[in-house]
């Protein structure tokens, strides 16, 4: 069942929360909506729920037009960031409700029941409240709620934003396969760009109420095809930089050069940006081919096995991320090396030039 | 005992003994109780009970106050409930301002309306009826019950209705028999308050009652007869009239902090 919006809008009095949105979204897909906070993604969600009411365009569920459908004939699922559950009803009944709402067939409510409690191991907890469960386990009655439903679309908004690392990791691993192979368009969430590469299947960036780019998330973590799509994608924040082409020569500034090749290299001569993630600068010189370039450092991080820099490069702010623990000295000179195979140049209205 | 609790217990003790002394005189007689200062009854009676519960003058004034209590509890909760859920989740125009318009109508003394209402209700021919006292306490109740309920659903999160709607409930289906048990602990401290406020308001009860719907209150003022005071009996009917108010509160007891701060935690 594919889902599909043409041309969609969303006014809220003068505000335009989701601009001309066109997307299609096919059954069996795992796709990420990956923006930061208040970029629309969770209006986007509404929409597609029928919570909200577009301004203008079209939703079609199945090549049937849903635009003017209520959310409780959608048959869809969603699972908020907060872990919402029926306070007063059984983990049981919570999973069961949207079953029983539908007039199913109580032998077969136990079992579909029974099925989504086995697969989010919530059998020993089948009686127990909502409230008498940890945040991780409410999480999972709503996500069982979501599984045993069977629906067209399951829109998980941020589901696990609100849990520890742990179950965080645990529950990310297991998600993709928990919808595998019902047929359904599933929706996640999220605004760590890490999580969408962790989840693969498809990621639809979002800024500022547009999607600004769409595909197989790997696919686009390579090639983004503006300069927003990069730096939604990346994080730490990709750097990014205005450079000169002259010839084949790319000219950052007076100390900060290096020679363009393939398709970069044929470009017309002009001003460009120049974007590199963190993690294609690093303090090491590993290949001959590497810029090098001299920055104050300013703030280091160490996080477990790698090790991050904030250096500033004249007046521009860059960050280098790279594996293994490195000496940095905050208000010290560092040379950095940045790798210009992996750099992405954009023209000045932001399109992937090269 | 820690040193510390003394001065609760003498708090406590401070606050008790008006209550005691009601419920000492209930079981004396009159005439033990105006012949001079005893700390227990010295002849203990029931007499005084009896009568109340025998004199249909005595117990209808019970049975009227119940009935127009009740009669307003329900009648302020249910109108509540839909004005309650529409200020907690809609944004409208002047909202704010009707919100709190609400409030205002307890700042005027019930004296202000006795006259109005009183006129009113004699020219429809509501005077004397239990409706008619449930309906002018409404004037007071039912922004009382919107305000703590209002607070109460607020605590509620959004998401729990759009959960819902996704599940397929219907609003009517949902704002039954999944937002009113989430909330109800806050209809119990609503309902406790309407109950309360008009339990213990005499005067537009007074007024608008002669004979039919006649409040307790209003016939334990009328225990001044040719025999002189009534004192026992007037303490017997005290007391009496505190025990609903008591079991109310029983029910309640762990969300009536949150009722005083009108739902608001």
């Amino acid at each position: 069942m594919a889902l599909e919006l043409t041309n969609v809008t969303k006014r809220v009095g003068v505000d335009t929360h989701i601009k001309e949105t066109t997307l299609r979204l096919e059954p069996g897909h795992f796709n990420v909506l990956l923006g930061e906070t208040g970029a629309g993604k969770t209006s986007l969600i509404k929409l597609m729920a029928g919570l909200d009411r577009v301004a203008s365009g079209k939703i079609i569920m199945d090549g049937r037009d849903v635009t003017d459908l209520s959310t409780q004939k959608r048959n869809i699922s969603l699972v908020h960031q907060f872990f919402v559950n029926y306070p007063h009803m059984t983990v049981f009944d919570n999973i069961a409700s949207p079953l029983r709402i539908a007039g199913m067939a109580k032998s077969e409510i136990q079992g579909r029941v029974e099925e989504a409690a086995d697969i989010l191991q919530l059998r020993p907890m089948l009686n127990r409240r909502p409230n008498e469960l940890s945040g991780g386990q409410q999480q999972r009655t709503a996500l069982a709620r979501a599984i045993a439903k069977e629906s067209n679309a399951v829109f998980l908004d941020e589901p696990l934003a609100n849990l520890d690392y742990k179950l965080r990791e645990e529950l990310r691993e297991q998600l993709p396969d928990l919808f595998a192979g019902r047929g359904a368009v599933v929706v996640y969430a999220t605004s760590e760009p890490e999580e969408a590469l962790l989840l693969g299947g498809y990621t639809c960036l979002m800024d500022d109420g547009r999607v600004t780019q769409f595909g197989r998330t790997a696919e686009i973590y390579r090639n983004p095809q503006d300069l927003v799509s990069a730096e939604v994608f990346s994080d730490p924040p990709i750097n990014t930089a205005p450079i000169h082409k002259q010839g084949n020569e790319a000219r950052l500034n007076a100390n900060v050069k290096w020679t363009l090749k393939d398709t970069a290299a044929s470009l017309a001569d002009g001003d460009y940006t120049v974007a590199v993630r963190p993690n294609h600068v690093t303090p090491v010189k590993s290949s001959r081919d590497l810029v090098p370039m001299m920055g104050i450092v300013q703030v280091t991080e160490l996080s477990g096995s790698e090790s991050s820099a904030h250096f500033l490069l004249g007046d521009q702010s860059w960050v280098s991320l790279a594996p293994g623990v490195h000496p940095y000295r905050v208000g010290d000179d560092h040379q950095f090396y940045m790798d210009p195979s992996k750099c992405f140049y954009f023209a000045p209205d932001g399109k992937f030039a090269a | 005992m820690q040193k510390r609790s003394i001065i609760p217990i003498l708090y406590i003790l401070f606050l008790l003994l008006p209550i005691y002394w009601l419920v000492a005189m209930s079981f004396k007689t009159t005439g033990e109780i105006l012949s001079g200062f005893s700390l227990f009854p010295q002849t203990w009676t029931f007499d005084n009970y009896r009568v109340i519960f025998t004199d249909p003058t005595w117990y209808w004034g019970y049975i009227n106050s119940i009935i127009y209590v009740s009669l307003n509890t329900v009648i302020s909760v249910v109108v509540a409930l839909p004005a309650a859920y529409a200020f907690s989740r809609y944004n409208f125009l002047g909202g704010k301002q009707l919100f709190f318009w609400l409030l205002t109508n307890r700042m005027a003394p019930a004296a202000v309306f006795a006259l109005p209402f009183f006129q009113l209700y004699s020219a429809v021919g509501l005077f004397d009826t239990h409706l008619a006292v449930a309906l002018a306490h409404c004037l007071f109740n039912i922004p009382l019950a919107v305000w703590i309920l209002e607070g109460f659903m607020s605590g509620v999160p959004k998401e729990l209705d759009e959960t819902a709607y996704v599940d397929g409930y219907s609003f009517p289906r949902f704002f039954i028999s999944i937002f009113l048990p989430a909330i109800s602990s806050g209809v119990g401290v609503a309902a406790f308050f309407c109950f309360m406020f008009s339990w213990v308001e005499l005067l537009l009860a007074k007024t608008l009652t002669a004979v039919a719907a006649k409040p307790i209150a209003a016939t334990m003022t009328k225990t001044a007869s040719s025999a002189g005071y009534e004192l026992g009996l007037l303490a017997a009917a005290g007391t009496l009239t505190i025990i609903p108010g008591a079991i109310v509160i029983y029910f309640v007891r762990n969300y009536i902090a949150r009722g005083f701060a009108l739902g608001r935690v």
